[in-house]
């Protein structure tokens, strides 16, 4: 059998110039914004456009963002995955555990330090592919799945670690996630690379854009040759590990893992991938747009930051932004959100 | 009282661009039942929702027996007058038959719900209409056919007395149609009148007094029914002489080289069926709704796993209930509803036309380049390749799911009811595509109950719960197919 599509009739001369349709540059809507805010936070701050504070906002985001991106794949599949937020938090606390002594707070089993990297990678794809099973398998609600493996893996880590930070942290997490390379931050050339691998991905992988045939009509997907529950269940565990990876990012950089590291992020990163056009019902929206919505929520944080809002009002102040953000997403783009 | 149930004058209607009714008129009298015709895009769905009140005309007036049409607004006021029962169910799947019947006025005017006085009016209001259904059924366990009665007597016991049927037959077999008609003759002898819609010119001719064609928007004539001969309807409907023109497929040349052979196939719905089809050959599968056809047609395809049996192409065996392995054989498919496996509404022909055949990288102007041929070789009207198929009419959507079944360039085509809520252009376009790639070689096997989609085939199977019972040769006539169809011999 040939591949070639052999049609009755000759195919058709090239098509004509296109003209300009608003829907192809759908996803560069928040762009405007986000020069707009660029030019607020330079008229409000005067040290807002120093490449320093830019780096900056790119550093605070880049956890974020990394989240976003497995997010934005899951809900363009048709599903969600909440226990992100908690996977953060677990896998490096987790394999810090499995090497560090009990003296130190560990589980007292002695793997070797070089295992830690390998190790997170893993607990991502276990705690991905669980999640996978449940739903596909065993047919769970997604959205009841994992929020319950979101409660189990923050409480497993409060079992493991006691309630504690653990300190003493490996040398390759503080490396990730202090290093500078060519001068930006490698946690911020880490989100360059797996953005653009992303965006590729979904844009000219035939695999890609199954994710959105699955996420549009998973029915015409499996009539389409698509094998669904296959491509569903590795952006399930592609997700979980994108999350172990920002876990492992935030761990390096603070130099500890706490308790609560990652706990509330997955209102942020929901709130990103909408306000970047990810449609919660699935098939809709870009990788592209959604790092926006990241850019967006982080620009406007450090513009409150900088304008020195009171500890007590931040975070009030973030849920006001978010709402804020979404209004004007729902403007900038012209479409109802869902 | 107007001699009118319903009155429509001048009605304009605009999309953006598009001019979807241009001044365009429809008198209904009242206790008729009224046909309206015409190609997919005619005009008809918007006519629908102006008359239910689900979009405000921008010229013209509606009137219902001679009172004017309320504000768009006031929806118990619309639904007093007019009850609409589309093709999509407008029923709560998930509510027992009962709610549904008294949905938004569950209280019967008491505030609180007593559930078993609305169990009992439901029982009441079920056997009035002689609809023979549990009130406490969940509407989801109902069939296509009990669904639709419930939704017609949900409209007539809110005082309607004007009911727009909107393709009732599309997804009912043959005796269920028959018991429809019959109840809308009775209705009819009650008072009750029906506006029509329907692609079966059959079934106008069969139930229907008068006839208003749509063609481009614009209203094309308005006759009683008896008036009009079937050429002269399809005539005012596509604006060319002459009737459907289905290619017959007589003088195809045949083969003797066996591409498809089923042995023994038994799965869900059917068992023990073998078939062989050659080059060239179509082979028409035709059976009640509960025949077994579409199960039969959607193993072979892999969608469903056969329980014994074996499926070849070309000699080689294919893997059961494995899709991507019938592709791979050169099996290619055209499935049986296009809304719900055919298509992803939101996303572009060319990415529709391709999605089963796409290369591990798929470059956009390839995509898109083959989304062009795709419009091209099978009479697409679109505004190209990056249109999404939601913008489409029903029988343009059906033209990208045949150009996705036909990209592989498979060597077995399995066709699914390839017609369904298509018009008469597109119908004779599709069939025009099946007897052309038979002529290239193909073996086809097409599923239809439709008498029109089965004349393109060489010969014609008949299930029935399960079973081939008879077979066909060219030249079967209508009345001996059907009666093999309903099990009479």
């Amino acid at each position: 059998m040939t591949k070639a599509i052999t049609p009755p009739v000759p195919a058709p001369a090239a098509p004509e110039k296109q003209k300009f349709r608003l829907a192809r540059y759908q996803d560069l809507a928040l762009v405007p914004v986000i020069i707009l805010l660029l030019v607020i936070g330079a008229v409000l701050s005067p040290i807002f456009l120093t490449p320093a504070n830019l780096i900056a906002v790119l550093t605070q985001q880049s956890e974020l963002s990394l989240l976003v991106l497995g997010q934005a794949m899951i809900l363009i599949v048709g599903k969600m995955d909440l226990s992100l937020e908690s996977t953060v938090g677990l896998a490096p606390a987790l394999a810090v555990a499995l090497i560090i002594p009990a003296s130190a707070g560990g589980l007292d089993v002695g793997l070797a330090a070089w295992l830690a990297l390998p190790l997170c990678i893993l607990i991502g794809v276990a705690i991905g592919g669980l999640n996978g099973f449940l739903i596909l398998k065993v047919g769970l609600s997604g959205f009841m799945v994992t929020l319950g493996m979101l409660t189990m893996l923050r409480g497993l880590q409060l079992a493991i670690t006691e309630g504690k930070s653990l300190i003493d942290v490996p040398e390759s997490f503080l490396y990730l996630g202090s290093t500078t390379w060519l001068g930006l931050p490698a946690a911020v050339w880490i989100c360059i690379v797996c953005y653009a691998a992303g965006i590729f991905v979904l844009k000219y992988l035939r695999a890609g854009r199954s994710l959105y045939a699955i996420g549009g009509n998973s029915e015409a997907a499996r009539a389409a040759g698509i094998r669904v529950d296959r491509v569903v269940w590795t952006v399930l565990i592609i997700g979980s590990v994108l999350a172990v990876i920002a876990g492992i990012l935030m761990t390096g950089r603070l130099g500890s893992v706490a308790a609560t590291q990652g706990e509330g992020m997955i209102f942020q990163v929901f709130a990103a991938a909408v306000i970047g056009g990810i449609s919660l019902n699935g098939g809709k929206g870009t990788l592209f747009g959604a790092l926006s919505g990241v850019l967006m929520l982080g620009l406007v944080e450090q513009i409150l930051r900088l304008q020195g809002v009171s500890g007590f009002y931040i975070k009030a102040s973030y849920g006001a932004v978010i709402i804020l953000a979404l209004i004007v997403t729902r403007f900038a783009t012209g479409q109802k959100q869902e | 009282m107007s001699e009118f149930a319903a009155v429509a004058r001048g009605v304009t209607k605009r999309f953006g661009q598009t001019l979807a009714l241009d001044d365009v008129g429809i008198e209904v009298r009242a206790g008729e039942s009224h046909a309206l015709v015409g190609r997919n895009g005619a005009g008809k769905s918007t006519l629908v929702s102006v008359l239910t009140g689900m979009q405000v005309p921008d010229a013209g007036e509606v009137s219902f027996f001679g009172e004017p049409a309320p504000p768009v607004a006031d929806r118990s006021a619309w639904r007093r007058h007019v009850a609409c029962v589309y093709q999509k169910s407008t029923v709560v799947p998930d509510l027992s038959v009962a709610e549904n019947l008294f949905i938004n006025r569950q209280d019967l005017g008491g505030g609180l719900i007593n559930w078993k006085r609305l169990r009992l009016q439901a029982a009441e209001l079920l056997e009035t209409y002689d609809v023979a259904v549990r009130p406490d059924a969940l509407v989801s366990t109902l069939t296509v056919e009990q669904r639709q009665l419930v939704e017609i007597a949900r409209a007539l016991s809110i005082g309607s007395r004007f009911v727009i049927l909107d393709e009732p037959t599309a997804q009912l077999d043959g005796p269920a149609i028959e018991r429809l008609f019959d109840r809308m003759r009775s209705l009819q002898d009650k008072g009750v009148t029906f506006l029509f819609i329907s692609h079966h010119l059959q079934e106008v001719y069969e139930v229907c007094q008068t006839v208003t064609v749509y063609r481009d928007a614009r209203h094309v004539v308005t006759a009683p029914v008896a008036e009009m001969s079937k050429p002269d309807l399809i005539e005012a409907m596509t604006g060319e002489a002459g009737g459907l023109n289905v290619p017959s497929g007589d003088d195809r040349p045949s083969s003797a080289e066996e591409v498809l052979t089923v042995s023994s196939l038994s799965g869900d719905h059917f068992s023990d069926i073998s078939l062989a089809a050659t080059r060239g050959e179509v082979i028409g599968l035709a059976g009640s709704a509960s025949s077994g056809k579409h199960e039969f047609a959607e193993t072979v395809y892999g969608l469903r796993k056969p329980s014994a049996g074996s499926i070849s192409v070309d000699g080689a065996a294919v893997r059961g209930g494995d899709v991507p392995a019938a592709l791979r054989a050169g099996i290619g498919c055209v499935p049986r509803d296009r809304h719900h496996q055919g298509l992803v509404l939101d996303l572009s022909i060319a990415e529709n036309a391709t999605m089963s055949t796409a290369g591990g990288f798929v470059w956009p102007s390839a995509q898109r380049a083959a989304g062009s041929t795709a419009i091209a070789s099978y009479d697409v009207k679109a505004a190209g390749p990056d249109q999404p198929v939601s913008d489409l009419s029903g029988g343009n959507q059906q033209k990208v799911v045949m150009a996705r079944a036909l990209a592989g360039d498979p060597s077995v085509l399995v066709l699914i009811n390839p017609t369904a809520g298509v018009d008469v252009k597109s119908k004779e376009s599709l069939l025009g595509v099946v007897d052309a790639q038979a002529r290239r070689g193909k073996a086809a096997i097409v599923v239809s109950d439709e008498l029109d989609d089965l004349r393109v085939c060489d010969r014609v199977l008949v299930l029935f719960h399960g079973r081939v019972v008879r077979e066909f040769g060219r030249g079967w006539r209508d009345q001996e197919l059907i009666s093999a169809i309903e099990g009479m011999e």
